[in-house]
C-alpha cells in the first residue's frame, strides 16, 4: 500500500478509464457476437441453406403416444421417414410413426403406434434440417416425482407397510410423533447417502453385494450410535428431546429399506436422496395423521376386544384406503 | 409398550420360569401364550406386507423360522464369548449373516415366490421379534431350550402368517392356496394394501374376544387386551 502511495491522480484516473474502456469493448464484442446467431440461424454463412434452417426449439412427450415439437421455422419434409425416434437404452430399435402432423405456429405432431411414458428418456433424429436431441423431462421435475411417489404414492407404511412396529408404538401423541418424524427424516436422509456411498463406490466395485445386508444395518447402527453420542457431548438439550427416538429407528424397517431399494435400483446420488427424502417425509406425514386420529380416538367407545392395536390397525386401514387415493398421481400429465 | 418412546425397542420383559421350561411348553408359549403377531404384536410389518395369499405368507414364515432358530442357536453357544456390552452389535451381526444365507438359499430355490417377498426377507434383519428373543432368552439359556424356544417363536409366527395369509386370500379372491374355494365375487379390498390393516385388526380383535370368553368365565378380571403394546 505504501509503495503505490505516491502515484500520481493523474495515472490512476487514466488506467481506470483504461479499464473501462476494455470493459466496454469486451461487452460490446460479446453482444456482437451473441446478436445476430439468433437470427441467421447456423452460424458458418457458407453453408448452401439459403434461408435459415429450421431449429428445434422444444420437444415434449405428450400421452398417451405423442411427441410435440415446435421449429423456429416450417419444415421442409413432414414424410415419416424423416423422423426416428428411439428409446435413449434402446437406440436400435425405433419407435413406430404414425403419423406427422402440423399445428399452428410451426409446431408438429407425431403420433407413434406404442405408448410413450413422459418420465423416460427418449431421443429424436430428423434427417432433413439434420438434428439429433435428447428428449427427455428436467431433473427436477424426475426428482421431484421420485420423492412424490415416496411420500404419497407409495407411502412406506400405508402402501409398503414398512415400519409398522414404530408407526403404532409411537403414534399414540401427537408431539412423540413429530418428534419422531423429525429425527427419522434427518437420520433417513444421512444413512441412505452413506450406504449408498458405500454400496456404489466400495460394494460394487469389489463384487461384494452379498455383503449388502450386514454393510447397511452395520451403517444404521453406526450412524445411530454415532448422533445418539455426538448429540449427548454437543447438545445435551437436543439429545434430551430427540435422543429416545434415535434408539428407536434402528427396529424401523425403513431405514433398512431405502437402502436396499437404492442399490436395486442402482441409483445416483441425487435419486437416491429424492427416495430417502421423500419416504422420511412420507413416514412422519403418516405418523402425524396417525397421532392426530388415534388422539381423537382415546375419547371414542370402542367394544372391548377392539381396544388397543385391533382398533388402530383398523384406522391405519382408513388411511390406507384413503392414500389409495394417491395411485393416479403423475406429475408429467 | 404404554409410554412408548422411553422403553427400549425390546418388548417389556416377560416372566421366565426359573426352572427350565420343557420343549413342549416353550414350544406351545410361542405358538399361543406370545405369539408374536397376535399376542406381542412385534415384526407386524410383514405380517401385512406378505399375507396377500398362503404361499407368500408360508415361505416368509419358514424364513423367519430358519433365521430365528439359527440365531438363537448360535447366541446361545456363543454367549460366554460376548462381552454384555456390545451384545446388541454382536446380534445384529448374527442375525445379518443368517439372514443373509438364507435370503440367498431362498433366491436359489423358489426365484419365482422370491421375486415377490424378496424384500421383506432381507428385512428379517430388523425385526424386533428375533433380536429380543436373542435378548430374553437365548443368551441367558443353555442350547436344547433356546433351540426349542426359537422353534416355538418362529413357528408361531409362521402360523400366524398363513392364518392371516388364508383369511385374505378366502376374503380377496376367493380360494386357499390357488385352490378355489368360495364361489360368487370376491372382495378384491382384502388382497389390497388397505384390507392387510383391516384383516389383522379383525383378527387381533377375534384373539382377544376368544381369550376373554376364556378368561370370563373363571374370572371377571378385565382384558389385557387394550395393555398390549406393539
Amino acid at each position: 500500500m505504501s509503495r503505490r502511495g505516491p502515484r500520481a491522480p493523474g495515472r490512476e484516473g487514466a488506467s481506470r478509464a483504461a479499464t473501462w474502456l476494455l470493459g466496454l469493448g469486451l461487452v460490446a464484442a460479446w453482444l456482437l457476437s451473441a446478436a445476430p446467431v439468433p437470427a441467421a440461424g447456423p452460424s458458418s454463412p457458407a453453408t448452401p441453406v439459403p434461408a435459415a434452417a429450421p431449429r428445434l426449439l422444444s420437444a415434449r412427450v405428450h400421452a398417451p403416444n405423442e411427441l410435440r415439437l415446435r421449429f423456429s421455422a416450417p419444415l421442409a419434409r413432414l414424410d415419416p421417414e424423416n423422423f426416428r425416434l428411439t428409446l435413449a437404452l434402446e437406440p436400435d430399435i425405433p419407435i413406430p410413426l404414425q403419423d406427422v402432423r402440423t399445428a399452428p405456429g410451426n409446431r408438429l405432431i407425431l403420433t407413434f403406434g406404442q405408448r410413450l411414458q413422459p418420465a423416460d428418456h427418449y431421443r429424436l433424429e430428423v434427417v432433413a434440417p439434420p438434428l439429433r436431441r435428447d428428449v427427455k423431462p428436467a431433473t427436477w421435475a424426475l426428482l421431484l416425482t421420485v420423492m412424490l411417489a415416496a411420500a404419497l404414492i407409495n407411502n412406506f407404511v400405508f402402501t409398503r407397510y414398512l415400519g409398522l412396529c414404530i408407526f403404532f408404538g409411537v403414534s399414540k401423541r401427537r408431539d412423540t410423533a413429530i418428534g419422531m418424524g423429525i429425527t427419522f427424516t434427518l437420520v433417513m436422509i444421512f444413512t441412505a447417502m452413506l450406504s449408498w456411498a458405500l454400496d456404489t463406490f466400495v460394494l460394487r466395485p469389489l463384487h461384494l453385494g452379498f455383503l449388502q445386508i450386514l454393510v447397511f444395518i452395520g451403517v444404521v447402527a453406526f450412524v445411530v450410535q454415532f448422533l445418539d453420542t455426538m448429540l449427548r457431548k454437543t447438545h445435551p438439550g437436543l439429545h434430551r428431546r430427540f435422543g429416545i427416538y434415535l434408539v428407536l429407528i434402528t427396529t424401523n424397517c425403513i431405514i433398512l429399506a431405502v437402502p436396499l431399494l437404492n442399490a436395486q435400483s442402482s441409483s445416483g446420488p441425487l435419486d437416491a436422496l429424492a427416495l430417502a427424502a421423500g419416504s422420511g417425509v412420507g413416514f412422519a406425514f403418516a405418523l402425524f395423521l396417525m397421532s392426530c386420529a388415534r388422539e381423537r380416538m382415546e375419547y371414542a367407545r370402542v367394544p372391548q376386544p377392539f381396544q388397543g392395536l385391533p382398533i388402530a390397525f383398523a384406522l391405519a386401514g382408513l388411511f390406507a384406503l384413503a392414500f389409495m387415493g394417491f395411485s393416479g398421481l403423475d406429475f408429467f400429465r | 409398550m404404554s409410554t412408548a418412546p422411553q422403553s427400549p425397542p425390546t418388548p417389556p420383559p416377560t416372566k421366565i420360569a426359573s426352572p427350565v421350561p420343557s420343549a413342549r411348553e416353550l414350544i406351545l408359549n410361542g405358538i399361543l401364550a406370545e405369539n408374536p403377531v397376535f399376542r406381542l404384536a412385534l415384526s407386524l410389518c410383514p405380517a401385512v406386507a406378505v399375507t396377500t395369499t398362503v404361499a407368500n405368507g408360508l415361505l416368509l414364515g419358514v424364513a423367519v423360522l430358519c433365521v430365528q432358530v439359527l440365531s438363537s442357536v448360535t447366541v446361545s453357544l456363543a454367549h460366554g464369548l460376548i462381552h454384555p456390552r456390545v451384545r446388541i452389535p454382536v446380534y445384529t451381526i448374527i442375525i445379518a449373516v443368517w439372514v443373509s444365507a438364507i435370503d440367498m438359499a431362498l433366491q436359489a430355490f423358489t426365484p419365482a415366490l422370491y421375486a415377490q417377498v424378496g424384500l421383506y426377507v432381507k428385512l428379517i434383519v430388523a425385526f424386533a421379534i428375533i433380536i429380543s428373543r436373542l435378548e430374553i432368552f437365548a443368551s441367558r439359556q443353555p442350547l436344547a431350550p433356546s433351540f426349542f424356544d426359537g422353534l416355538g417363536m418362529g413357528l408361531g409366527f409362521l402360523i400366524a402368517l398363513v392364518t392371516i395369509g388364508a383369511f385374505r386370500e378366502l376374503l380377496g379372491s376367493g380360494a386357499i392356496a390357488g385352490i378355489p374355494l368360495a364361489p360368487g365375487k370376491p372382495l378384491l379390498f382384502f388382497a389390497l394394501p388397505a384390507g392387510g390393516f383391516f384383516s389383522i385388526g379383525l383378527l387381533m380383535a377375534f384373539f382377544n374376544w376368544v381369550e376373554r370368553r376364556a378368561q370370563g368365565a373363571r374370572a371377571k378380571a378385565p382384558s389385557p387386551s387394550g395393555g398390549h403394546g406393539v
